[in-house]
């Protein structure tokens, strides 16, 4: 678009709000077309794979935990499989499954943020939950209680539900109290038909009409909808041995971003992780109730537009209360917190996981003493970065008449609904739309 | 303070813990946001009205020049500032970065290292501007943070408790994980405020509240750490979130330049 001096028009909208973390998009037009768009992720970078190196095994967990208070046990389970597999320490399944159930937790009292305080405003022009709040008080009430509970199962699990204290490697520091999860059962199911009735309610939004043709990756597991274990899936049909995840997939570092972004090596291209990306791969296994809420607010394994992804979390949380129902009713108990280590072995081990937001990879090595000589983590967001920017080119040249708020709004409203957390992938996040021949600052 | 503080939550290095924590106060958050006037919130609100605030709610350590000016900025615009947070109150955990070199740092992790502009310190708040209030932990403690709201509101200065993390764990009849299991901990030292979480799941303490007022630190290297660890474990275990809070980091630093004397006479 060009103005009527003949000069590139500039828009510059300072802050992208309601998201975890701080960037700016920075957007230059020429002519109708988009020949900037850069997801500018300016958090200042904070240097944890570095300063994890020369640390005990032990201390990973908790470190890593800190690069993100709303997905911590992403970080935590991720890194605790990773040197579980390096010590040759297979865990118990009662182990398991509770820390799938603390795995759940994270998965609802994220979800639910996202849904309720971050995205749902959009769609009815307020500028927060908060005044949302005022036209649905029941609909963010119930969204409040939704995340608490997310949260009580997080403290009975995990001590806090911000930066949680009790994965250890070999299992748990110490076992919930048995008495405290059932305490919570009632408040579950009561839980879950809140759950249903979010979904009902979001199903009457009007969604923008974007889609994409994505490539889809999340982990996919033979016997459950993948939370903390699986073997890779792409939509294409490609199945990868998480092992070999660093073969398939790159990140490369880009001079507008502290983040590094991640390519798919096969084909150069972008890709897509997170809610979305789950539905569309392991829709058969979530349960039948999941499944019915599913096809009548409308998101099925079809779905090409990001802004539904909305509705794929409404649906991973329904998952998610019946998953930690059906976990915390089980009798099977584990004999002991943890399996102590006996020897520590030196070496190389990797995991993979999917956080709220999508896939996790982390890879460690360990000396002989157990002290960490290399890591390196892979979150969601800085996978997802470059299929947003891709997404913003494609948006772009449609909305070019609009004038420039709306343009911003939009281009906001986009990025919004893939659940970025900037503090994952280095957070702050700034549009500015150039088309007047100036660069963005 | 008069009706309805104009409050703005502004962040700088964090991780966004602290400030989820008042979105984790699910059952206060819209009572809250009817009696302040929640004027810049990022993370929560598209809302972003400019300075002046009455208070300033800041997360997060300084770890860039810009950074460094947007605070001296943010400082000009508002009456009170209250930190909340390791990161803010002592340059969090990204402040292991201070005992180590920087430009290794930056390389370990980006390719290209040219274009990421970073200082080789991260620093608490305070030592750039004044500040009000500190309130401490790695997250704050929700009710602690909930105090210090309400306090505001109400227009006086909170209070919290700077007892050490061993009363509170005692009062629970949590048993001392020290002399039942020896298990090293931080809790003679560390401030209270979290609830002693980590003694209640059969774990030491790790600091994550800083330091408590006039620690012995050496007493507790001798008696507590000592005993059950080797000096470098226990440099690793001071030098966690509250790393560079100045009791642990001398601590940490003198334990450390124990070892080198060791290591250089053997
Ligand atoms: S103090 Fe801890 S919880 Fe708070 S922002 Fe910093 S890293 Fe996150």
């Amino acid at each position: 678009m060009t103005q009527s001096n003949g000069e590139p028009r500039v828009i510059r909208v300072p802050i992208l709000t309601r998201v975890e973390g701080e960037g700016a998009l920075d957007i230059r037009f020429h002519g109708r077309e988009p020949t900037e768009v850069h997801l500018r992720i300016y958090e200042p970078p904070r240097f944890f794979e570095a300063f994890l190196r020369g640390r005990p095994m032990e201390d990973v967990a908790d470190i890593t935990s800190r690069i993100c208070g709303i997905c911590p046990i992403a970080y935590q389970m991720t890194a605790v499989q990773a040197l579980e597999s390096i010590q040759g320490v297979k865990v118990s399944q009662e182990i398991r499954w509770l820390r799938r159930l603390v795995y759940c937790a994270e998965w609802i009292e994220s979800h639910v943020l996202h849904i309720h305080l971050l995205h749902a405003p959009d769609f009815f022009g307020c500028a927060s939950a908060m005044e949302l709040a005022k036209q649905f008080p029941d609909e963010v009430k119930r969204g409040l209680k939704l995340k608490k509970l997310g949260n009580q199962l997080l403290e009975i699990l995990g001590g806090r539900a911000i930066h949680p204290v009790n994965l250890a490697i070999g299992g748990f520091y110490r076992l919930p109290r048995r008495e405290e999860l059932d305490a919570l059962i009632p408040e579950f199911e009561r839980g879950l038909a809140w759950a249903t009735e979010a979904a009902r309610w979001l199903a009457k939004l009007e969604f923008p009409s974007f889609e994409s043709n994505y490539e889809f990756v999340a982990l996919s597991h033979p016997e459950e909808y993948a939370i903390e274990e699986g073997e890779i899936k792409v939509s294409d049909g490609t199945a990868i041995p998480t092992s070999s995840y660093e073969e398939h997939f790159q990140e490369v570092q880009v001079p507008h971003s502290t983040a590094l972004q991640s390519r798919r090596v096969a084909t150069g291209g972008t890709y897509f992780v997170g809610p979305l990306a789950r539905i569309q791969l392991n829709f058969n296994q979530l349960t039948p109730h999941a499944k019915t809420i599913a096809s009548e607010i409308g998101i099925d394994p079809s779905c090409r537009n990001p802004h539904r992804s909305i509705l794929a979390r409404a649906i991973e949380v329904v998952y998610a209360f019946e998953e930690a129902l059906k976990i915390m009713k089980r009798r099977a108990w584990p004999s002991e917190a943890r399996k102590a280590l006996q020897n520590v072995m030196a070496g190389e081990g990797i995991s993979a996981t999917e956080a709220p937001r999508g896939l996790i990879f982390h890879r460690y090595r360990v000396d002989e003493t157990g002290k960490i000589e290399f890591a390196k983590i892979v979150p969601p967001t800085s996978q997802n970065q470059s299929q947003i920017e891709s997404d913003l080119r494609q948006l772009l040249p449609t909305i070019a008449d609009k004038q420039d708020q709306q343009i911003a709004i939009d281009c906001e409203r986009l990025v919004r609904s893939y659940d970025p957390c900037i503090s994952c992938s280095t957070h702050f996040l700034k549009v500015n739309i150039a088309r007047d021949g100036l660069r963005p600052e | 303070m008069k009706s309805k503080p104009k409050i703005a939550i502004i962040k700088f290095a964090s991780c966004d813990g602290c400030q989820l924590t008042l979105l984790d106060a699910e059952d206060e958050l819209l009572a809250i946001a009817d009696a302040v006037d929640l004027a810049h919130f990022a993370e929560a609100s598209s809302r972003l009205d400019a300075g002046p605030y009455d208070v300033a709610i800041v997360e997060g350590s300084i770890t860039t020049e810009d950074d460094r000016l947007r605070l001296l900025r943010l400082r000009d615009e508002c009456r009170w500032m209250v930190t909340i947070g390791a990161c803010a109150t002592s340059g969090g955990i990204q402040a292991l970065r201070n005992f180590a070199d920087h430009e290794e740092f930056i390389r370990a992790v980006y390719a290209t290292p040219e274009t990421i502009h970073s200082l080789a310190t991260s620093t608490p708040i305070a030592s750039h501007v004044r500040v009000d209030f500190e309130l401490r932990g790695c997250p704050v403690d929700k009710s602690q943070l909930l105090e210090v709201l309400s306090s505001l509101i109400a227009g006086h200065r909170p209070r919290t408790s700077t007892e050490s993390v061993c009363q509170p764990c005692k009062r629970k009849g949590t048993i001392c994980v020290v002399v039942a299991q020896g298990i090293p901990c931080l809790g003679p030292i560390t401030q209270s405020g979290c609830g002693s979480i980590c003694p209640a799941f059969d774990r030491g303490c790790y600091g994550c509240f800083g330091p408590t007022v006039q620690p012995n630190m050496a007493g507790h290297s001798q008696g507590v750490l000592l005993p059950r660890m080797s000096e470098r474990d226990a440099v690793n275990l001071l030098r966690g979130f509250n790393a560079a809070a100045p009791s642990f980091q001398q601590e940490s630093v003198r334990l450390w330049q124990i070892t080198q004397t060791r290591d250089s006479t053997r």
